[in-house]
């Protein structure tokens, strides 16, 4: 059964329709990236799920839970974290009180500070600066922290928008290394990506969104394969 | 001697402002807005405070918790019917609205409480205090002033540090979306903070009120623009800013009266934020902007 089923989902921004009636499904402990180029609706598709944005129409199905109309703070506690484009990390906190932040709906606290420890673990460099204020990260270090931030709800879902976003090459491998280490653990992601070529090499399925429309869909390597796909995105 | 006495009472008013400040600086920090009709909800509070004090007899401390949980009130009511249908509106329409706001409360109180000014009894009733052989004198009023708005500095800064609601409200004022999907109510947390400001308000008018004691449906305006001016200064959105910002502003408003104008003090206060604004911008202790383009 899919975790997340999207249904003709419609979204406008004032006059414009920026979503124009999607449908999609993600199964339990996928890997599915939502490829598209800059203005495709990427974005405006997660915000609508986390109820950021609300829908024209259309609906979208949580674990069997109609969560359309939900306002959006509910939503983590379902289990569902999204991990923003940008990072938005609080920047005048501190690592260690963002972390907190992102464990902010869980009452069990020995549960926080042992999730705590598995964040440390994945991202040593957050335990050396846990007592500095997140603006005064690296670029890179502040998407560890977003990350870092997320899983601090343990999610059961994972909703990540453009991680890669103005890294340096190897920052980009160790974002999605940590990407891959999730999907293992089980949870089920959904990837927004710029980066095609990484996203699909990661992903189990993807789709192709262009200007408000799903134009393909399939297996991840499938689409890493497709002549358009190629031209477009990959730059081959 | 006469410099000490005027320093304390400088203090002291600054005190006043300060308290009043902090309600200007966590909505301006959190709703992004200003309230303009904060000073009236001090006004309001005061009229209670006199109500229950004068008329129905009620001793001062019942009376001072009696108008705190009132302000409070009141100043969730406001945020729920006239900010918060405007939270995705012009910054201009919130401010039109807020100035509105401020019309509605000094015109009702006005037909409801006459515009004749009413003798406002202190809530303060402690002798005063003699130093240095007499030389100096100083009320139970200004010292109890000082204290309370040192106790609340204290108060706030442990409330934001150490509990949920005030991360909650740290996460809010810096990115509405983002703490929202932490999985905090943003709206909860705004009227909190109006909740928190209106209640501060109360406390400020009935101190306001004890030093000066006439109370007309206007007495909220002039120490609201001073405290806002106050919180400017210091840095809006700042909560340090604002107790800086009202005690300077205090001191030298009351030193401006005493040494160079009575007339004049008002002026030199406005004239010192000006000055103060075109070399720092974002006030004494404010942050620099960095606004997303």
């Amino acid at each position: 059964m899919a975790v997340l089923e999207v249904k003709d989902l419609v979204v406008n921004y004032g006059l414009i329709q920026a979503i124009k009636g999607i449908s999609f499904e993600i199964e339990e402990g996928e890997l599915v990236a939502l490829i598209g180029a800059n203005g495709a609706g990427k974005t405006t598709i997660l915000h609508t799920i986390t109820g950021l944005i609300q829908p024209k129409a259309g609906t979208i199905i949580y674990n069997g839970q109609d969560i359309t109309k939900i306002p959006g703070y509910k939503i983590v506690s379902l289990g569902m974290s999204h991990v923003p484009e940008g990072r938005r990390v609080f920047a005048n906190l501190t690592v260690m009180e963002n972390l907190k932040m992102g464990a902010y709906t869980r009452k069990d606290k020995k549960e926080i500070e042992e999730t705590l420890k598995t964040v440390f673990e994945h991202f040593p460099r957050l335990e050396e600066r846990k007592n500095q204020a997140a603006g005064t990260l690296s670029g890179g270090e502040q998407q560890m922290l977003a990350m870092g931030r997320a899983l601090m709800s343990k999610p059961k879902m994972l909703l990540l928008d453009e991680p890669s976003m103005g890294l340096s090459p190897l920052m980009v491998k160790e974002v999605f290394s940590i990407i891959d280490y999730c999907h293992k653990e089980g949870i089920t992601i959904l990837l927004v990506e710029q980066n095609a070529k990484m996203a699909l090499n990661y992903a189990d399925r993807a789709y192709v969104l262009e200007t408000g429309n799903i134009t393909l869909s399939g297996d991840a390597k499938d689409i890493l394969n497709n002549d358009q796909v190629k031209k477009a995105y990959l730059g081959v | 001697m006469d410099f000490i006495t005027h320093l304390i009472n400088g203090i002291s008013l600054g005190s006043v402002y300060a308290i009043i400040a902090l309600g200007y600086t966590m909505v301006y920090g959190i709703a992004k807005m200003l309230n303009f009709a904060h000073g009236d909800v001090i006004m309001v509070g005061s009229y209670i405070i006199f109500l229950l004090m004068s008329n129905v007899g009620v001793p001062a401390i019942p009376a001072v918790i009696i108008s705190i949980i009132v302000c409070t009130t009141l100043g969730i009511v406001i945020e729920k019917i006239a900010y918060k249908p405007l939270r995705r509106a012009t910054s201009l329409a919130v401010l039109i609205t807020a100035i509105g706001v401020s019309y509605f409360l000094q015109n009702s109180s006005l037909l409801l409480f006459g515009s004749d000014p009413k003798v406002f009894s202190s809530v303060v009733n402690l002798p005063s205090i003699k130093l240095a052989n007499g030389m100096i004198n100083i009320s139970s009023t200004t010292i109890v002033t000082v204290v309370v708005c040192i106790l609340i500095m204290i108060a706030l800064t442990l409330f934001i540090k150490k509990t949920k609601a005030g991360q909650a409200m740290l996460a809010v004022s810096e990115d509405k979306d983002a703490a929202s999907l932490m999985g905090i109510n943003a709206n909860a947390t705004i009227s909190l903070t109006f909740a928190i400001g209106s209640g501060l308000a109360a406390i400020a008018g009935a101190l306001f009120c004890s030093a000066y004691p006439s109370l007309s449906p206007y007495t909220g305006a002039m120490p609201g623009i001073k405290a806002f001016t106050a919180a400017v200064f210091g840095g809006i959105g700042s909560i340090p800013g604002a107790l800086l910002g009202g005690i300077l502003l205090g001191v030298i408003e009351i030193l401006g009266r005493a040494y160079i104008s009575s007339q004049l003090s008002d002026a030199i206060v406005f004239a010192v934020l000006i000055i103060v604004l075109l070399v720092r911008p974002t006030g004494i202790l404010g942050k620099k902007l960095h606004e997303k383009v």
